[in-house]
């Protein structure tokens, strides 16, 4: 099986990880920063599973399952939260939310 | 007995300490149970050591016993207990006069406000007395010696809600402050010479080898002369020598029993104490035993004349005490110093005889200490006029009375050492004594009543509680001379047993055996009666001016005229006004611009600075907490980044 080169995995991974940046920082919807969050997560688990297969090294492998629970986790969190603040505002805009500063 | 020596200055202390902490809910008679209990037992115990301690023999006629060791890395005080011919004579006349000051407080003080807390502070005061007189090295003295300052200053500020008694507190408790720095500085070398304070291991290498102390320590001054001169200065302090005696007379704002225990058997007479204790030292520095007499003498006549013209009775007597302690140190100065502790000894019966009896005056005239509103007192308070009229004879120097034979040996040191000028110091100062001793003796008790007509009323004889210590000190004023007559007067029977007593404290220094000053028997008869004829010319002085119905008439023509002398005496050579110009009031000066400009801008002014600083840093700095968690993520992800680059590059 002809292999593909790691640095493409790392060019995706890359590509990923920026356009999710962009949009965490960009979006004014709650729901699209996290879909942009979990972009850049999986980046993360691309670029780990990508080194574990080159250097055939499970554990790369290993913490990319500790990751995408830990995303599963903050997902809940986050949408529960946001639906919390919905039922309040009846919007999730994050520009709206500021009521915490000076 | 002897083992439970330590017990004597523990009981007083115990007694205080029940007393004071215990004490809240105790009834009056256990108060004084305890308050008079505590010195009684001390006083027995004390009796039944100096007795074992006169049968046996013991090492350099000394008892010492160590209790245990006061131990702070490498440094280890023993805290020990010394008996010996010094501190037998001193552990007598503190335990028996303060005990008998104690019983007097129970009638003085029975109707007044803190009767517990008054005998709680005076047991305090017999214990840290007794712990200075018994200690075994100068650490333990020194604490006695803070001791006795610190109840000096809460018995004198004992009427705490007056405004006099309290300033007086403090300033016998500063001006004594002065004098500790000096004793402390004078420990300091000592210590760092012998890596030791106590006497035993001391004092005899000194003896043995004067040359350990006879090098130059600071300039113009050997170890020995450099000690002397620091313990003098602490001693000035203590026993109120010009220029430190300031305190003293102002002390008289306690309750009159304080005072007599202050000026008689405790405080005043730790310095001469502590001088005689150092003889030692004091010998091999010829210059400062000097310097100390001529003090002795100059602090005697100016006190004297003070006391000429004071109207307060208890202000004589303060003025006299600071006198009589300059007698005191005359003769320690001279190397008199057994005469300075027979004087010591006397001194202690008479003047806790006359303040008591003064206390009993007072205590008939409800408080009144102003002599020129009494006066015929002897018909309503004979017992107490007779006793204070003993008290004016021995410190007048009459014979055969204890004072005479006391203060002829130090007039007598003067003149054997030809030294005339501080012979004649010392015996002007005995005129002026008798002189005004019997004018407050005849102002109180001779001639008209000049108080108000309740106060006559009130007049009366003091209870038993007060007249029973005055008979017994009375007795004491009038027989402790005994101990001392010198052999000229005694026919030869005698040869002053005290003075044989105190032999082997006073250490010669090898190779200073210095010539026995003799002087001949003719010239000897002749001082004898110059000092006899001092104090009966004092007494007759006072009586053609003060006696019969008179009263102080004529003393006001006197007044008149000489106006200058006289308001220089009665304000106390303006002494206390020429401290305060010249130290109370630089200092406070100085004070206040330390308080108002260093504190206020220059230590507050740093404080605020930084309050200041970290305000404004906050005012800017919030302005970054948007509230907008997109900005937050931006923050993150600069902050991320600068930190790969840190990574990466740094």
């Amino acid at each position: 099986m002809s292999s593909v080169p790691v640095s493409w995995y790392l060019l995706l991974a890359a590509a990923l990880f920026a356009i999710g940046t962009i949009g965490a920082l960009t979006r004014r919807n709650g729901i699209s920063i996290f879909l942009s969050i979990e972009l850049m997560l999986n980046a993360a688990n691309l670029t780990l599973v990508a080194y574990a297969r080159q250097l055939d090294d499970r554990t790369g492998q290993l913490i990319v399952f500790f990751v995408m629970a830990v995303a599963a986790a903050e997902a809940a969190v986050g949408l529960a939260l946001f639906i919390a603040v919905f039922r309040q505002r009846h919007t999730i805009d994050v520009n709206r939310m500021n009521l915490m500063r000076w | 007995m002897l083992d439970l020596l330590w017990l004597i200055p523990i009981l007083p202390l115990a007694g205080a300490a029940i007393n004071g902490l215990l004490g809240r809910r105790f009834p009056k008679s256990l108060v004084t149970a305890v308050g008079v209990g505590a010195p009684l037992a001390s006083l027995v115990l004390a009796l039944g050591c100096l007795w074992e301690y006169a049968q046996g023999s013991f090492p350099n006629d000394a008892f010492e016993r160590t209790l245990y060791a006061w131990t702070a890395g490498d440094l280890s005080i023993p805290v020990g207990f010394l008996l010996d011919r010094l501190s037998s004579v001193m552990l007598f006349v503190v335990t028996f006069v303060g005990f008998w000051i104690h019983v007097y407080s129970v009638g003085y003080m029975g109707h007044e406000e803190g009767y517990r807390r008054y005998f709680s502070y005076l047991n305090l005061f017999m214990s840290a007395m007794l712990l200075l007189i018994l200690g075994n090295n100068f650490l333990v003295m020194f604490v006695g010696w803070e001791g006795v300052g610190l109840c000096s200053y809460l018995l004198i500020g004992f009427y705490y809600d007056q405004p006099v008694p309290p300033a007086a507190g403090k300033k016998a408790f500063i001006v004594n402050r002065i004098g500790d720095f000096a004793f402390l500085v004078g420990l300091f070398a000592l210590f760092a010479k012998f890596g030791t304070l106590t006497y035993g291991q001391i004092f005899p290498r000194i003896a043995a080898q004067p040359g350990l102390v006879l090098g130059e320590y600071v300039p113009g001054f050997t170890l020995a002369a450099f000690v002397a001169l620091c313990f003098f200065v602490g001693a000035m302090g203590k026993s109120a020598q010009i220029p430190l005696y300031v305190w003293l007379p102002d002390a008289m704002a306690g309750p009159t029993p304080v005072s007599a225990l202050i000026h008689a058997a405790t405080m005043v007479t730790a310095g001469v104490y502590m001088v005689v204790r150092s003889n030692v030292l004091y010998q091999l520095a010829p210059g400062v035993s000097m310097f100390v007499a001529v003090i002795g003498a100059t602090t005697a006549i100016f006190a004297a004349t003070i006391a000429l013209a004071q109207t307060d009775i208890k202000k004589v007597l303060a003025y006299s005490t600071v006198s009589q302690l300059g007698y005191m140190f005359l003769a320690a100065g001279l190397g008199a110093y057994s005469a300075a502790l027979f004087h010591v000894v006397t001194h202690a019966f008479f003047k806790a005889l006359l303040f008591l009896g003064s206390g009993s005056v007072i205590h008939a005239m409800g408080g009144e200490q102003d002599m020129r509103k009494m006066g015929g007192l002897g018909k309503h308070l004979p017992q107490t006029s007779k006793l204070f009229w003993i008290g004016c004879l021995a410190i007048a120097g009459i014979p055969p009375l204890s004072g005479f034979f006391s203060k002829d040996e130090i007039l007598h040191a003067a003149a054997a050492d030809h030294h005339w000028v501080l012979y004649l110091v010392g015996w002007i100062t005995a005129v002026l004594t008798a002189f005004y001793m019997f004018r407050a003796h005849y102002m109180t008790f001779a001639g008209r009543f000049r108080g108000t007509h309740d106060q006559e009323h009130h007049l009366h004889e003091s209870p038993p509680s007060m007249t029973l210590p005055l008979w017994v000190l009375a007795v004491g004023a009038a027989v402790a001379g005994v101990v001392g007559v010198p052999k000229l007067l005694s026919f030869g029977l005698i040869s002053n047993w005290f003075h044989h007593w105190l032999e082997p404290v006073i250490a010669q220094p090898q190779g200073l055996e210095a010539g026995e000053h003799s002087i001949g028997v003719g010239l000897e008869v002749g001082l004898v009666l110059l000092a006899v004829a001092a104090g009966v010319g004092g007494l007759f002085l006072a009586r053609s001016v003060y006696g019969g119905d008179r009263g102080f008439a004529r003393e006001l023509t006197w007044a008149q005229r000489f106006p200058f002398l006289h308001r220089l005496l009665e304000n106390k050579y303006y002494v206390d006004e020429i401290y305060d110009a010249l130290i109370v009031r630089p200092l406070a000066a100085l004070s206040r611009f330390l308080w108002k400009v260093v504190d206020t801008f220059v230590i507050d002014g740093a404080v605020k600075a930084g309050a200041f600083l970290t305000e404004l840093t906050g005012d800017v700095g919030r302005f970054s907490t948007t509230g907008n968690v997109r900005n937050y993520a931006l923050y993150f992800f600069l902050g991320v980044i600068l930190l790969f680059w840190w990574i990466a590059f740094a």
